[in-house]
């Protein structure tokens, strides 16, 4: 459990944060400028923030009340960079091992093997990071972290350096670190899709503060809260594959309801977490007849919040979970809706992306 | 020959530990006299060589203002002694040190040290493991300089500790001597083609290393 209460001054920017980050993946969600890396980097101890007090399963890494200020070396942090920072004179295997030297427990044998096992970096063992690709240089990052024997992993989006292809080769070990690793991870991140898929709990900022923190699919489903803009909003629903049909299409049930998605990988009887966007979303007020779209999902309107341009964000309850919706405020007009208003939501099989399933 | 090889080597490897603490500062730190440092450490690159070897005369000789406290309490004279010729290369050559391992430490990307920090390393730990190894080609180069500057340090060497054959008698005050007399030319001319030759092996053993260091930093 991290508790982290921080404020922070530079130059007109004004961070007064506060959140708590249980196990599994927090992500901290928003644009760029809202304040994410001054949190990581202070929870770090790279930064010293004006004021706060940062907590790791009680023991103080920060506290200014109390003059508390633990240096980085003695936080016991694991930190995965957004660039990777392998050391360049170091063979890969020296890299994952370098806590060795300074943490006792850190870097034991058994543990560099499961490690580097898990992380599928065997192969990589003896070569020098300048010779790694983006992806591998980011796999042997996350094993150097882990292997410090950490309390606390952090990191400050690990992802954004790589192109789309090595992203979805990252993001599975990200998962498997999320459910296999018992201490807290700290994740930074302002791609909605990435956050969908690892987020345990959200924390979503703007411009410096907290706007509101909660479960995934809580926090996405929320229409008020688009740290990335409307653009990006999307909601997030639990599933369980039901079956893989000849045709190249996957079945799950969420709640009630079955979807048909393009063909999953996971084996039947397991759960996923998909990511509808919000700008793949029809909304139809009776339930339409002789439409290509596969899934046809039966809900309420909950909430209705108005963009700045054309666009509104439409939010509903139905039998799968929370659905967003974006659409024009002309439909929105035409179509009459209003909170309670039933109405059918629409999503195209294809439209959900391999990229936005995740275990 | 002999004595000017110790001289250097000595020079060299004694002021290297300075050198290197030395450039640390002016590279990494901010402090008050920062600039004043970086000028005094400079000064005998500029300052003509007699000059400098004057004020060595004045501050470390046998009556200087520092030189008389050194012999009354440790015995250590430096004046007219082949450590006074050390002495007075380690200074001469202190300058062409400090720049070429400032500039290789400022090469170090300080985002690889905080990540050394976060993996539980102590400051004094991240310089031994992180920046040591990558400034070494250029702790390399500059000592190989400072050699090479040692060597041929003529000027601050004959003013403070003279031209004494067999104890303070370097190669370019040998030559010097052997330029005075009659008939002494041929001698020189080989002291001349030694000097030559151990210069130019240094300055093409130290671009070597620069270009590695070079390399080192594009790559990661």
């Amino acid at each position: 459990m991290l508790d982290v209460d921080l404020r922070h001054r530079l130059g007109s920017f004004e961070l007064d944060a506060r959140f708590t980050a249980p196990p599994g993946i927090t992500v901290l969600f928003g644009r760029s400028g809202s304040g994410k890396t001054t949190i990581i980097n202070a929870v770090a101890g790279l930064l010293k923030p004006d004021a706060g007090r940062i907590m790791v399963d009680g023991r103080a890494l920060l506290d200014t009340a109390a003059n508390v200020c633990l240096p980085p070396h003695a936080r016991r942090i694991g930190y995965i960079f957004q660039e990777g920072r392998l050391f360049p004179h170091f063979t890969v295997s020296r890299n994952l091992t370098y806590s060795r030297w300074f943490t006792s427990g850190a870097g034991q044998p058994a543990d560099v093997s499961r490690v580097v096992e898990m992380l599928g970096i065997g192969h990589l063992l003896n070569r020098y990071p300048q010779s790694l690709s983006g992806g591998e240089k980011q796999r042997v990052a996350i094993g150097r972290a882990l292997l410090s024997s950490p309390q606390l992993i952090l990191a400050d989006e690990p992802l954004s350096s790589l192109d789309e292809y090595r992203k979805a080769e990252i993001l599975p070990y990200f998962e498997r670190l999320r459910d296999e690793v018992s201490v807290p991870i700290l994740y930074v991140s302002h791609a909605a899709a990435e956050v969908a898929r690892l987020a345990t709990t959200v924390v979503a900022l703007q411009n410096g503060k907290v706007i509101r923190q909660g479960p995934a699919a809580e926090v996405l489903g929320d229409p008020s809260v688009t740290p990335a803009g409307a653009r990006e909003a999307g909601a997030l629903i639990e599933a369980r594959i039901v079956a893989h049909h000849d045709d190249g299409l996957t079945e799950v049930s969420a709640g009630a309801v079955h979807l048909l998605l393009p063909s999953l990988g996971q084996p039947v009887g397991a759960t996923a977490r998909i990511r509808i966007a919000a700008h793949d979303v029809i909304l139809s007020r009776s339930r339409p007849e002789g439409l290509s779209a596969l899934n046809i999902v039966p809900g309420t309107v909950h909430e209705i919040r108005l963009g700045q341009g054309p666009g509104a964000l439409v939010a509903l309850d139905t039998p799968a979970g929370r659905l967003l919706a974006r659409i024009t405020r002309r439909s929105l007009r035409t179509l009459e809706l209003a909170p309670r208003a039933q109405v059918f939501a629409i999503v195209k099989a294809v439209s959900i992306a391999p990229a936005d399933v995740g275990n | 020959m002999a004595l000017s090889l110790r001289v250097a080597a000595v020079a060299t490897l004694a002021s290297l530990p300075l050198g290197i603490f030395t450039a640390y500062a002016l590279a990494r730190w901010r402090f008050p006299g920062k600039q004043l440092l970086n000028g005094l450490v400079h000064l005998p690159l500029i300052l003509p060589p007699v000059v400098t070897g004057y004020l060595l005369l004045l501050a470390m000789g046998r009556k200087g203002f520092i030189g008389q406290y050194l012999d009354q309490w440790f015995g250590i004279v430096f004046a007219f002694r082949w450590t006074g010729a050390v002495l007075a290369a380690a200074i001469m050559a202190f300058p062409l040190m400090v720049r070429s391992i400032r500039l290789s430490i400022e090469a170090v990307d300080p985002r690889l040290e905080q990540a050394g920090a976060t993996l539980g390393a102590r400051p004094a730990w991240v310089f031994a493991t992180v920046t040591l190894p990558l400034i070494m080609p250029g702790i390399l180069a500059g000592a190989i300089l400072a050699f090479a500057k040692a060597m041929g340090e003529f000027g601050a060497t004959i003013t403070f500790v003279s031209n004494i054959p067999g104890q303070t008698q370097t190669v370019p005050s040998a030559i010097y001597a052997f330029l005075q007399v009659p008939g002494g030319e041929p001698s020189a001319m080989r002291l001349v083609i030694i000097s030559v030759a151990v210069a130019m092996a240094a300055l093409l053993l130290s671009e070597l290393l620069a270009r590695r260091l070079a390399a080192r930093a594009g790559g990661s």
